[in-house]
């Protein structure tokens, strides 16, 4: 009996020990953004082979999963794709906000549509569900199947108010993540959805420009192409100093100058316009050889 | 049951090492009890508070929730229909189970009563197996596998209903499987043996008698597959396609009541209509397992 006792109270002593021992660790845990995951994780990486004994964990989600966990203090680090204002329940003013990029946002199709060009209505209707063959937009004789990415989606969100503002998106199927549209988009025949610039680059689907206007990053710091948004690293507004640390570090040189555009991001220094988060774009600062008007 | 080997008298007095044994054992299990019961007395209570503030503090209509297939929580109370998850809920659990059964009732009596000790040890082990795999790998199998399948055969994205049922067919087979054995192997040999010699085949018996005696287990086996087919949430989330619509056809994308709070509850925030709504789903998936426990009561209850 003493024995069991005695092994049972090890066992609840290991358990304090344990659980104290995992609180010790410097750790930030990062939420939220499929679409920022890619940068986060690269970052961390880097981040965690410099300062050793500081554990970064990234996890996917959704940008409305990293607001409500962050407002909620479930995790140090929310990011999102969206403004905190831009989300129902979320109180913004409880949250700091650190733009650590900014991501353009383009629509793909399955290879085989036969359409590379398409107008803003004509992608309008599509995502209204008014136009339902690829060929009423000059493609093959194809039913279009719609993927949306899921509600809490800064990438969908972000879509929806640049391309579709007051419209009512028809209900299509939902994906979870950016890997997971491009992947479906690739592999079926009629398919369009939207998806950020660096996990469209490769020849899995067909990138579609809008009004002629290409999805590239210089017409997106130029404000060419409109669908983009900011990423945004969002915290208490008093953060622990390792959280602010790691902030620093997503602000500081070898992140914005070095990284951010080898992974396909455009670091915020680089824009000529700055958006708030009602969705108006102001003109900061001009290229150095487009003349912007 | 006191020890009388015991000579001393102060050792008389006190309490033995038996008794004392058995006081603590008695403790031990009294509290473990108690423990789950407050523990599942508290679970109801919050998912039945949670999943009431959409309808007290929201105002939802509740025939809205149960009627109405516009589910759009973020935009406000009329948007709070779950029917369509609802109707899905059931289709993929009726449809999957309808699909299992023959086969669930064929192996049971397949291994019961027409093979050899042997085989059939090996059969059960290839059932336990099937029962013991997690979730996500069924679901990791439909989405490489049985989604490409019925992309390439019906069109479309391949995602959806179809592709639901046959992930949660898998899924539910061994349940109901190794219930049914169960049952036909609770029917008392004398059944068999009287039936054998009054003249009736191994087939007749079967069929007029073992599988008669058996019906309320196998029932129960039935249920207890529909209520694993009703609450499987990963691997649907991951086949489905995840639109809140109502099933027009089988290939047609959809979301079940346990898919949508898999893939929107940490989209929410805490106490907002949005999340307030999800709970409701929450509290109609306990709800309805306690509807399938009282059911499996029911038909035990006829079985004495």
């Amino acid at each position: 009996m003493r024995g069991k006792l005695k092994f049972i109270i090890g066992i609840l002593l290991a358990i304090t020990v344990l659980t104290g021992c995992s609180r010790k660790t410097d750790k930030v845990t990062i939420v939220g953004s499929s679409a920022m995951q890619l940068l986060a994780e690269q970052a961390g990486n880097d981040y965690r082979l410099q300062h050793k004994g500081v554990n970064i964990t990234v996890q996917g989600g959704g940008s409305g999963t990293g607001l409500s966990q962050v407002q909620e203090r479930a995790v140090a680090i929310g990011t999102s794709d969206i403004f905190a204002e831009q989300k129902k329940g979320i109180n913004a003013a409880q949250l700091q906000d650190h733009k650590i990029a900014v991501i353009g946002i383009t629509p793909i199709a399955n290879k085989e549509v036969g359409v590379k060009n398409i107008t803003r209505t004509n992608l309008q209707k599509i995502f209204t569900g008014k136009i339902t063959n690829w060929k009423q937009v000059g493609g093959h004789d194809l039913p279009i199947t719609v993927i949306n990415r899921s509600k809490g989606s800064g990438t969908r969100t972000s879509f929806e108010s640049v391309i579709l503002p007051g419209l009512v998106p028809i209900k299509a199927q939902e994906q979870d993540s950016n890997g997971a549209v491009k992947k479906i988009v690739a592999s079926t025949p009629g398919a369009i959805s939207y998806i950020a610039f660096p996990y469209a680059e490769g020849n899995a689907v067909q990138k579609l420009a809008i009004d002629g206007i290409a999805p590239t990053n210089t017409n997106v710091k130029q404000n060419k192409w409109k669908l983009w948004s900011y990423e945004h690293m969002y915290t208490q507004k008093h953060p622990q100093a390792r959280t602010q640390a790691f902030i620093n570090y997503m602000q500081g040189t070898h992140v914005q100058r070095d990284l951010i555009p080898k992974l396909g991001y455009i670091s915020v220094h680089d824009m000529e316009y700055e958006r708030d988060a009602q969705g108006n774009d102001k003109l900061v600062r001009k290229g150095g050889k487009q003349d912007v008007g | 049951m006191s020890d009388k080997k015991h000579t001393h008298t102060h050792q008389l007095q006190q309490a033995s090492r038996e008794t004392r044994h058995e006081w603590y054992g008695k403790t031990i299990t009294l509290a473990s009890v108690v423990g789950i019961i407050i523990l599942v007395v508290a679970i109801i209570y919050f998912i039945g508070q949670r999943g009431l503030a959409a309808f007290t503090t929201d105002h939802v209509k509740v025939t809205d929730f149960l009627f109405s297939a516009d589910w759009n929580p973020l935009d406000g109370k009329q948007y709070v229909g779950a029917a369509a998850m609802i109707v899905t809920s059931f289709l993929v659990m009726i449809l999957a189970t309808l699909l299992a059964v023959p086969f669930a009732l064929a192996l049971g009596i397949f291994m019961t009563e027409f093979t050899k000790k042997r085989l059939t040890k090996y059969l059960q082990i290839m059932i336990e197996l099937l029962a013991g795999i997690p979730s996500v790998v069924y679901g990791f199998l439909g989405v490489t596998i049985i989604v490409p399948a019925i992309r390439t055969i019906f069109g479309g994205a391949g995602f959806g209903i179809l592709a639901g049922i046959l992930v949660l067919f898998v899924m539910v087979l061994p349940t109901i499987t190794s219930l049914t054995i169960d049952a036909l192997k609770g029917v008392p040999a004398q059944y068999r043996q009287a039936s054998l010699a009054l003249g009736a085949t191994w087939w007749q018996t079967t069929s007029k008698v073992i599988l008669r005696a058996a019906t309320p287990g196998i029932l129960t086996a039935i249920i207890f597959g529909m209520a694993r087919a009703f609450g499987e949430a990963l691997a649907v989330q991951m086949v489905i396609g995840n639109a809140v619509l109502m099933p027009h056809n089988l290939i047609s994308p959809a979301a079940t009541l346990t898919s949508q709070l898999t893939s929107q509850l940490g989209n929410t925030v805490n106490g907002t209509l949005a999340n307030n709504a999800l709970w409701s789903l929450a509290l109609f998936l306990l709800l309805m397992s306690l509807a399938f426990n009282l059911v499996v009561r029911i038909i035990g209850k006829r079985k004495g």
